[in-house]
């Protein structure tokens, strides 16, 4: 019996190391390499000295940085409850429908998460042309002016929030609509017998049973949503990338533009410990929910 | 319910189904929008008003696309980027999720929350060590290079220990007796009996990968070892723009992850949902 237990720890770290391995070398050492060399002067490659908390310190008046800060912020502002709501709708209206129909009408507005994000900027960059785009001809019609979205600094984010929207909204719907398929059909039938109004049988029944799923999806978004970088570099490309500054970009503009690997450390330590502070409440939020199912 | 107010809740009814559909219409547009564009060619692209279907159809800016570009070795290359990457990340995270739920070791509550944890880890912030990683290693713009930091999903270990535990304990009792390995146990028991989760593990795992874009993007320099999704966006022509075979190109990047959702619906939406914790 003891040998077979022998030969069971055997088998076991046989299975797990190429995991581990590769969870040490590309979770692990990377990030202990972040927050060393956030306290040095290092360039991007190749070692730098002690500074201290010296490029912490810098961050505090440090204008881009706050100005990164505070638009990752704002965009996590236009798109995590705005996105939310509007799946949500989707949702709603979605899982009414059946059979072929649903399942039709369901992979319209989920395509367009599965695409790659540069997909995704290639279409909207076209549907929002400021010449030829046809968002534009819609501005026409409305008799209103056109708008030279992605060069202007106002409309920049906002344009940037509504494409993610489109982009990741299937997510989202999907997680609402088996969060609605949990709900059973009787409660429906009883309010039905109760001539519950259609808003009510919502606000009674539908709100209160989806709240778990909603919590998550809100949670995911937002984490999701801080890490923002694709979709702002993209649509930066020739216009002013300083102006629409989000936190990863930083991180690459000092790493990889300015070559200063310990500055950018320090952005990039921030970036991690505000998702690990979110996703750690989050945590708990999950765990709260399903002790309340239960 | 009077038949009055069942006539105004039917009445209701159909006009949020009219509404749901007229807007997965819209919203589905600019998709359609970008390939009729890429079929037209280049003067009809950027007339004033809008034609929803060709005058001529044309596949020029495809074969310009396929020919004229570098568009080849970058589908290439993210096919190996993206099958490697499936394969590795599924298989190991198969072995541990399998470690994890049928054997006791010391220190697997550990791990298990080691692979919780790294949930939390966002990977952008790691992006300046991965690149010295990467670099101190010589495998930037290689294959090798790609494919490295984007080798753990924890989320498929999760999943896999799930579907393991819920492996009735007979299957293993009886395989134990026939002292059968647990090599054995595992590819000729659990692993089949999950080949639903692996296939769907696998495709979302690819379709993960092919849209990869900030690290790649950071990894290669050369462009012939782009990956499509950040080439299509890094070249552009030398003379003047050409929204035609910008948009043909972009199909062209799509289309593979796209194709593979509309085959395999089920399983992506299945994966999908998964991976997000909740049971399907």
């Amino acid at each position: 019996m003891l040998k077979d237990r022998r030969s069971d720890i055997l088998v076991a770290l046989v299975l797990i190391a190429p995991f581990l391995a590769i969870y040490l070398l590309v979770f692990v050492y990377p990030t202990i390499q972040m927050f060393r060399i956030s306290f040095t002067d290092a360039p991007l490659i190749g070692a730098g000295s002690w500074k201290g908390i010296d490029n912490y310190a810098r961050l505090d008046n440090d204008p881009m940085f706050r100005r990164a800060l505070w638009n990752t912020l704002y965009f996590v502002l236009l798109t995590v409850i705005p996105g939310t709501l509007i799946a949500l709708l989707i949702a709603l209206g979605v899982s009414r429908l059946a059979g072929r129909l649903q399942a039709l009408v369901l992979a319209l507005f989920f395509l367009p998460y599965i695409l790659p994000v540069s997909v995704v900027y290639l279409l909207w960059d076209w549907t929002l042309n400021f010449q030829f785009g046809i968002a534009m001809h819609v501005l026409d019609w409305l008799g209103i002016a056109r708008i030279p979205v992605t060069k202007s600094a106002t409309w920049f984010m906002p344009a940037v929030a509504w494409v993610t929207i489109w982009w990741t909204a299937g997510f989202s719907i999907l997680l609402f609509l088996a969060g609605l398929r949990t709900i059973p059909t009787e409660i429906y039938e009883a309010a039905a017998l109760d001539n519950a109004s259609r808003w009510t049988t919502f606000r009674k029944i539908t709100w209160p049973l989806l709240r778990p799923v909603s919590a998550l999806v809100l949670t995911i978004q937002l984490i999701l949503q801080l890490k923002i970088f694709d979709q702002v570099y993209l649509f930066s490309q020739g216009g002013r990338p300083n102006d629409n500054m989000v936190l990863v970009y930083y991180v690459f503009q000092r790493a990889f533009q300015q070559n200063q690997g310990g500055r950018a450390a320090a952005v990039a330590v921030t970036l991690f410990v505000l998702v690990v502070v979110v996703s750690v409440f989050q945590f708990q939020l999950l765990r709260f929910a399903e002790r309340r199912r239960q | 319910m009077n038949a009055t107010a069942a006539r105004t809740w039917n009445v209701w009814g159909g006009l949020i189904t009219l509404a749901t559909i007229a807007c997965a219409v819209v919203w589905a547009f600019p998709l359609y929008w970008g390939v009729v564009s890429s079929l037209k060619p280049e003067d009809e692209v950027v007339r004033p008003y809008i034609e929803l279907w060709p005058e001529t159809l044309t596949f020029q800016h495809y074969v310009h696309a396929i020919f004229a570009t570098q568009i080849g070795a970058w589908y290439l290359n993210s096919v190996v980027v993206a099958l490697g990457v499936t394969v590795i990340c599924v298989f190991t995270s198969m072995l541990c999720g399998y470690a994890i739920s049928q054997l006791r070791f010391p220190g697997r509550t550990a791990l298990w929350w080691l692979i919780l944890a790294s949930f939390m880890v966002p990977t952008q912030a790691l992006i300046i060590n991965h690149f010295v990683l990467v670099a101190q290693l010589g495998l930037l713009n290689t294959w090798a290079g790609i494919m490295l930091p984007q080798l753990i999903h924890p989320v498929i270990i999760i999943v896999y220990k799930q579907f393991f535990d819920q492996v009735p304990r007979d299957f293993r009792e009886a395989a134990v007796m026939d002292n059968a390995s647990e090599f054995a146990i595992l590819f000729k028991v659990y692993l089949p009996m999950n080949w639903g989760v692996t296939t769907a593990l696998s495709i979302v795992c690819f379709i993960w990968t092919w849209n990869a874009f900030l690290w790649p993007f950071l990894a290669v320099t050369k462009t012939e070892m782009m990956t499509v999704t950040v080439g299509i966006t890094q070249v552009n022509d030398a003379f003047g723009i050409y929204y035609a075979r910008e948009l043909a190109a972009a199909v062209l990047a799509g289309l593979p992850v796209a194709l593979a959702y509309l085959f395999f619906q089920r399983r992506v939406t299945e994966a999908i949902t998964l991976s997000a914790g909740i049971k399907g």
